[in-house]
């Protein structure tokens, strides 16, 4: 039985890495991304580093009007890729300068469009099937920004907690179906989206998040915090109470 | 795609530090861009304002990766496999492709590089850059002698395959050119079918002359050749040394390499590394081997990256950083060249760990690039008041023994010993003047060198 992970937003370091884990585990592979010119070359790399068969998918799932369209595609394109059960790896989003959000306040929409939205209603049209299924994994990375507010990056944040807050819905909807759904919780990961930024520390290599991400949704895992010490940051964070918490430069 | 300006000027984002080479010396305060995609790189030449530099796996020891006051542009996430001919064999992949992946994904095809540098860290960008020779350069010549295409991202944003008959001179600047024609994006390197291991023979010999004889003896009977030389012993011992050579073994799946051995996670303090330590560590290194010689069988990484085996080893010269010396002699030119050497070395009494001796074959073909035919020798030089003038004395007795230095290890080089140990200059420059005539491409070793000519 062959295993077929449908890995969106697949031209992100995170997914790609994500994507070579699972190859090497067996699985066949459906790279979904919207750039087309970004995605051939990581869907190569994955076939040639692992072996696995490889199909590739150019699609936008910002965009609200294919999503029915989309849900059907990936999931007969996944289908026809092994015989074992599909899963599913997101690691779509947008994480625009709080600043930059400041200025054009229209970017607020975009941002929950991108990361909330457009990926809980593909993930609302692919539910029916996975529970037909009765098997299979969901693993989607939301932030570890969603957890608590902060003046500097609260429309991301938000947009997180909102898919973070469905995603724990959905798990226990698809749960008697056999169906399991991990919640990635990542902290700094070494990306475009956090290069040269200032303030971050302990980054991890996206290939190391991966490997941890990989282990922890095989053993069945609800939440998965990487590097895994962000359990404890957040733990604490949240435990900082509002009146004191405001007053915070975070 | 309301969101594209914005994810545009994320990724162009850049990270400003004081960096080193591999020697970590000299350091220079730079910032540093991380395309992920060759759209993003074009799109920062494109945009960004000052001087730049692509740089790999920052494996060169001294500044050629180093620009101070511009922007160095880090090509290790452009990593990506394009296509894998197991048939040809050859492969293709983006330039921040490390020598220590192209092994890992080749060797289950029972494949692998022709040619291979002394680290496993070092990417096939870097490699090309500086046209790096292996252990087995008489056979199989330089990285060079086995590219059938590098695709060139000039600074005009202009993409350029090369090859070395369509566009002979641009290929020739490109190889060994230090990343100052453009960025090199992508190659296509043919392949050797090999085992996964090798058979390794060591046997040691008392003084330079017979580990020379042993290696030019090697040089036409092994795949792979390669001398330790103990750099501190002086007198009638003076260039012992423990010849290393290596067939590929006969069944084919050989010992897996494990991905890391020991990490030095600290610098050690500097004067530790002294000619007494060193002395006494390369002594025992030279007596490990019986008189007899002796074979053991190890992973083909394992023969190929001995360094690797200690991850930052270059902390072992403490915070002060090290040079790297590396000249190539002409044979005629060598057995007094390198005595001369090794005299001073060793006069000086500054501790080198193990040097390096090879014999080289072909002019590479690279209007920089290094090899030439001789023999070339490696040595660490700690940084200590006098190392300067240490490299100096080194760089004249190179120079009076027709000799030349290699840019990729090289801090130390005077501008003026250039265009004599790199008759081939010129051609590079006018290949500069025509596809960068701004010099938008620049690096401090550059700079020192005065490789772009023109003042």
């Amino acid at each position: 039985m062959r295993p077929v992970w449908i890995v969106l937003g697949a031209t992100s370091p995170l997914a790609r890495a994500f994507a070579i884990e699972a190859g090497r585990a067996g699985a066949a592979l459906l790279l979904v991304a919207r750039d087309a010119e970004r995605l051939a070359p990581v869907a190569a790399d994955a076939a040639i580093r692992t072996g696995a068969e490889v199909d590739t998918l150019v699609a936008d799932f910002a965009e609200p009007a294919g999503l029915a369209a989309l849900a059907t595609t990936c999931w007969d394109r996944a289908g026809a890729l092994g015989d074992g059960p599909v899963c599913l790896f997101a690691a779509a989003g947008t994480m625009p300068d709080q600043a930059q959000i400041d200025a054009q306040p229209e970017l607020v929409r975009r941002v929950f469009a991108v990361n909330a939205v457009s990926l809980a209603e593909l993930l609302q049209r692919l539910a029916p099937r996975f529970e037909a299924q009765r098997g299979g994994r969901i693993v989607v990375v939301g932030s570890v920004a969603a957890e608590r507010g902060r003046p500097s990056n609260y429309v991301y944040g938000a947009s997180k907690a909102a898919l973070q807050t469905y995603l724990q819905g959905l798990r226990g909807r698809l749960f008697p179906a056999g169906v399991g759904l991990t919640t990635v919780v990542p902290g700094f990961l070494d990306t475009a989206m956090t290069y040269g930024l200032p303030g971050t520390f302990l980054v991890a290599a996206p290939e190391t998040a991966a490997r941890r991400i990989w282990r922890a949704a095989a053993r069945g895992r609800e939440v998965v915090y990487v590097p895994w010490f962000w359990r404890w940051i957040m733990l604490v964070i949240r435990l900082i109470p509002e009146p004191l918490f405001k007053r915070l430069k975070l | 795609m309301a969101d594209l300006p914005l994810d545009a000027q994320r990724r162009l984002r850049s990270a400003t530090a004081v960096r080193g080479g591999w020697g970590r010396y000299p350091r220079a305060t730079m910032s540093a861009w991380r395309p992920e995609s060759p759209e993003d790189a074009a799109a920062l030449l494109l945009r960004a304002d000052g001087p730049l530099l692509p740089v790999g796996g920052l494996r060169s020891y001294g500044d050629q990766a180093l620009l101070t006051g511009g922007g160095a542009i880090r090509m290790l996430r452009l990593n990506r496999f394009l296509a894998l001919d197991t048939a040809t064999p050859a492969v293709e992949c983006e330039a921040g492709v490390t020598f220590g992946e192209l092994l890992e994904v080749l060797a289950p095809h029972g494949l692998s590089v022709p040619v291979s540098p002394g680290t496993r860290f070092v990417t096939l960008g870097g490699a090309i850059a500086n046209d790096v020779h292996g252990k087995n350069h008489d056979r199989f010549g330089a990285v060079g002698a086995h590219l059938d295409w590098i695709d060139l991202l000039l600074v005009s944003g202009e993409v350029r395959r090369l090859t070395p008959s369509g566009t002979p001179e641009l290929f020739a600047a490109t190889l060994g050119g230090c990343g100052l024609t453009g960025l090199i994006l992508r190659a296509r390197l043919r392949l050797q079918r090999t085992s996964q291991a090798v058979e390794v023979r060591y046997s040691r010999h008392d003084n330079l002359e017979a580990l020379m004889a042993a290696l030019v003896e090697a040089r036409n009977a092994a795949s792979y050749s390669v001398a330790w030389l103990d750099a501190v012993a002086a007198g009638a011992r003076l260039g012992r040394g423990v010849l290393e050579t290596a067939e590929p073994a006969a069944d084919t799946d050989g010992p897996r390499a494990s991905d890391r051995w020991l990490a030095l996670p600290f610098d050690l303090p500097g004067g530790l590394l002294n000619r007494w330590t060193v002395g006494a560590f390369n002594a025992l290194y030279y007596r490990r081997i019986p008189v007899g010689g002796r074979t053991r069988r190890l992973p083909l990484a394992r023969f190929l990256y001995p360094l690797d085996a200690i991850g930052g080893w270059n902390r072992l010269y403490g915070r002060a950083g090290f040079h790297q010396f590396q000249c190539v002699l002409p044979e005629a030119t060598a057995p007094t060249g390198l005595a001369r050497i090794l005299e001073r070395v060793t006069a000086s009494g500054r501790a080198s760990f193990l040097a390096v001796l090879k014999t080289l074959g072909a002019e590479g073909a690279g209007h920089l690039s290094f090899p030439r035919p001789g023999f070339t020798l490696a040595l660490d030089i700690p940084r200590r008041p006098g190392s300067l003038e240490l490299l100096a004395a080194l760089e004249r007795l190179t120079l009076e023994h027709e000799g030349r230095v290699y840019l990729a290890k090289d801090s130390a080089l005077s501008a003026e010993s250039v265009p004599v140990m790199y008759p081939r200059l010129p051609a590079f420059r006018r290949v500069l003047a025509e596809v960068d005539p701004e010099a938008r491409l620049q690096s401090d070793m550059a700079r020192r060198l005065g490789l772009r000519g023109g003042g």
